[in-house]
């Protein structure tokens, strides 16, 4: 067992770009579900809504790289206001339906062979990202070494003896680019829920009546929230089709909003840097495991006839939804959370 | 499809892999591996054009890659010498010749090698009712990288006009009886207790796997597989309700909790059947191939006929249970206020123990039929569990007739909306259903206005 590969990878991954595309999906959702109460179960379809938007712009329509962000952030907005319009009015349990139903409409049109021509079908799409790698700053061929942090070939090496990160100069990139995200969100979110704006969220979260007999407009502070989350649901969606520079449409699945939860609610929902912890913590956890049941296998430390190699992915899958469902029993409001808060009720 | 593909799938949905690939290069490329992932080399490849001129033969390279390049876009075929593969490794699918439609992009074709080849495998293609062939996903399944999904019912390509209308009728029919007995469990779980349960498709998949297991591990023939699953479905919804949610709703957990709860054990649920069955999609021993009846005017298999009438039998018992017998009238007075159902000596624990042990009971019997005509598959479950909200909404949310009814006209529209738009899409019309129910009438068809909050 190799256990420094193991942790180092595990550490890398906590606070690389996989985890950043969770971390800024799941603040989205901390806006809706964390301060607000909303039940968006569609934030994957915010995330497609991003991805693809961008992609359909640079691919489809040969516009330049700057127009797909603003249609993709355009495309959330309109989504939010589609799927908010008639749900808000409802009790929380029907957005959630809706929601989760129009972000399998999305992603089933999305590899529809219909339009293929322009989406790619269920192949997705590339070809829209070099212009955001050739922006980057790091050279992909630097070489030099500063104590313990060296670059070999555009690989930045961070060795601190027990463990080590190892990024590539486009991960590098993709890394700035989504930390900055994140800091910018968090501000702008920390800014907006100590507001009287936020306060008015909470309230809303806490008893809709209450608010409502304030004089509030509850709809349309529920829909800006809802709008907020998807803008920056769509902002984890670049990053999400950037790093890894296509587009598919069954990543959208609702598993991948299940996940964003499980981040959210790992770190602590409502509670502002609970999404970022949540998931580097999950990430972190979900590589351990990973490797450890790889290396296990490998190193005959778990016999094939016990656990096959194909089989580890479902088994990881299953331990952390096992998790999940414990830490919902047992601490629903997470690492960050304050227990009182998260009291949520829909009747 | 095979399970690495649904793996490869899986682990790309949650972004892992963050290689980039190499853009703009038209061609087609892949790296063969087999199930434990070593790679294969010296392996040939031929690439021909649509026509079947050979454009150029290559082998895999030491670390299992291979490309060829490409001048133009278009269709190509693709074909894997399989005689030049290592001792006792076969294409997994029984398909060494993929037909590839090449954008302007290098495109990845992927050969799915295993040593153990299925004697049985079965074609990919969904079976179609009335003996005609379905032609449709070949496109899909060419990749191997995305998991192709197979429709959950079968599609009718060939007949025409009137026929083809009646058709889609009947297989609407049957499969909104299925929809039903999903949609009646659901809807009485969420009339007691207030729960919108996202595990109840997974209820679904349950009932289909344990089935399996009857059938194929134990030996047992289908109809007393059927028996058996629908025995372990309804012990597994009681079963939960037991150790988990009467537990949780005695610890007061609110109700959004429990509906992530609930998403969390529909995971759960899936995840186990993937770890145990895999990911492809698993038949029964009987009745795959079945003999239509030609009536002229409607070409129908008899499982189709016995299975529909079976699930139309147990739907109008319940219906019937529900407004005669004492336990049904407790249960609609559980469903229509719990704490009044309680004052008049209704031991409302016991009510919400039983709706889930028939709820239980009915998916798996859903999920039995089923996979009956499809076959069973880990997600069978996920994709039916939408159309069951829409068919739940549609009728009102809480009551056992509106999810009845609504599960009726959601199959039946499922299926002839195929008149009109690509069969693809037809999940998308009962969506599209379920937002506009929403928007107009959200307390559905059966629903009473007050419910709505």
């Amino acid at each position: 067992m190799d256990w420094h590969f193991v942790f180092s990878q595990a550490l890398t991954q906590a606070i690389g770009p996989t985890m950043l595309i969770y971390a800024i999906a799941a603040i989205g959702l901390n806006v809706q579900f964390g301060y607000t109460g909303l039940l968006n179960f569609g934030q994957a379809a915010f995330a497609a809504m991003g991805a693809y938007g961008l992609a359909l712009a640079v691919v489809a329509f040969g516009l330049p790289f700057g127009w797909g962000i603003l249609i993709g952030f355009g495309a959330a907005i309109v989504m939010a206001l589609l799927l908010g319009i008639p749900t808000l009015r409802l009790r929380a349990d029907y957005l959630a339906i809706v929601t989760i139903a129009a972000a399998e409409i999305v992603r089933r049109l999305a590899r529809a062979t219909v339009w293929s021509e322009y989406t790619g079908g269920s192949d997705g799409m590339r070809g829209f990202s070099e212009p955001f790698f050739e922006l980057s700053p790091y050279n992909p061929d630097a070489n030099w070494s500063v104590l313990f942090v060296s670059m070999d070939g555009g690989r930045l090496i961070v060795d601190l003896g027990i463990v080590d990160f190892q990024y590539s100069s486009r991960d590098l990139w993709v890394m700035t680019v989504g930390w900055i995200l994140v800091a910018i969100f968090l501000v702008v979110v920390g800014l907006l829920v100590h507001s009287p704006w936020g306060r008015v969220l909470k309230g809303i979260r806490e008893d809709e009546e209450a608010v409502r007999s304030l004089g509030k407009n509850v709809f349309a502070y529920k829909m800006q929230a809802l709008v907020i989350g998807g803008i920056i649901g769509a902002a984890a969606g670049f990053i999400f089709a950037l790093s890894r520079a296509n587009v598919q449409p069954d990543t959208f699945s609702t598993d991948f909003t299940f996940y964003f939860y499980v981040v959210l609610i790992l770190g602590g929902a409502a509670r502002l840097f609970g999404p970022v912890l949540g998931a580097a913590l999950f990430w972190f956890l979900f590589n351990l495991l990973s490797l450890t049941l790889n290396q296990g296998i490998r190193s005959d430390l778990i016999p094939r006839e016990v656990l096959a190699p194909t089989q580890v992915g479902p088994l990881v899958f299953f331990l952390m939804g096992l998790g999940m469902v414990l830490l919902l029993i047992f601490r629903p409001q997470g690492i960050l959370g304050n227990r009182r808060e998260l009291m949520l009720d829909v009747r | 499809m095979v399970l690495s593909a649904v793996l490869v799938g899986l682990v790309l949905g949650l972004g892992v892999s963050s290689t980039a690939q190499a853009q703009g290069e038209t061609g087609v490329k892949g790296t063969l591996k087999d199930q434990d992932d070593n790679l294969i080399s010296e392996v040939e490849i031929t690439v021909s054009d649509a026509d079947g001129n050979e454009i150029a033969t290559t082998a895999s390279a030491e670390d299992g890659t291979w490309s060829v390049p490409l001048e133009s876009p278009g269709t190509y075929l693709v074909a894997l010498d399989e005689s030049t593969l290592p001792n006792g490794l076969l294409v997994r699918n029984g398909r060494p010749q993929l037909e590839v439609e090449v954008r302007a992009s290098e495109r990845t074709v992927l050969f799915p090698l295993d040593t153990q080849l299925d004697p049985n495998a079965q074609p990919q293609e969904t079976e179609a009712p009335g003996g005609s062939d379905s032609t449709g996903d070949g496109e899909e399944e060419t990749t191997g990288a995305v998991e192709a999904e197979d429709e959950i019912d079968p599609e009718i390509e060939s007949a025409a006009g009137p026929t083809r209308a009646v058709s889609l009728l009947f297989s609407g029919i049957h499969f909104g009886l299925m929809i039903a007995l999903a949609a009646v469990g659901l809807s009485m779980v969420f009339g007691t207790t207030g729960l919108t349960n996202f595990s109840h498709g997974d209820l679904v998949t349950f009932g289909g796997v344990m089935a399996l297991m009857f059938n194929i591990i134990v030996g047992l023939p289908v109809w007393a597989a059927v028996i058996g699953a629908v025995a372990a479905g309804a012990l597994f919804g009681w079963l939960q309700d037991w150790g988990l949610w009467s537990r949780l709703r005695k610890r007061g957990t609110g109700l959004i909790t429990m509906m992530i709860i609930s998403i969390g054990v529909a995971l759960l649920i899936r995840f186990a059947t993937l770890f145990f069955v895999g990911g492809e999609r698993r038949r029964y021993d009987e009745y795959v191939g079945q003999t239509p009846w030609d009536l002229g005017w409607l070409v129908i298999t008899p499982k189709e006929v016995y299975t529909g009438l079976i699930a139309a039998l147990v739907c109008s018992a319940v219906g019937l249970a529900l407004v005669f017998t004492r336990l049904g009238k407790a249960t609609r007075a559980v469903a229509d206020n719990p704490s009044l159902a309680s004052s008049t000596g209704i031991d409302v624990n016991r009510v919400i123990r039983l709706v889930w042990t028939i709820g239980g009971a009915l998916a798996a019997l859903a999920g039995v039929f089923l996979s009956v005509n499809d076959g069973v598959k880990f997600d069978m479950g996920q994709h039916l569990l939408l159309l069951v909200f829409a068919a739940v909404v549609l009728g009102g949310l809480g009551t056992a007739f509106g999810a009845f009814i609504g599960a009726m006209l959601i199959g039946i529209f499922v299926q002839m909306s195929t008149l009109v738009i690509a069969p693809e899409l037809k999940y998308v019309g009962a969506l599209a259903v379920l937002i506009i129910v929403m928007l107009t009438r959200p307390q559905g068809i059966l629903g009473r206005r007050e419910r709505i909050g």
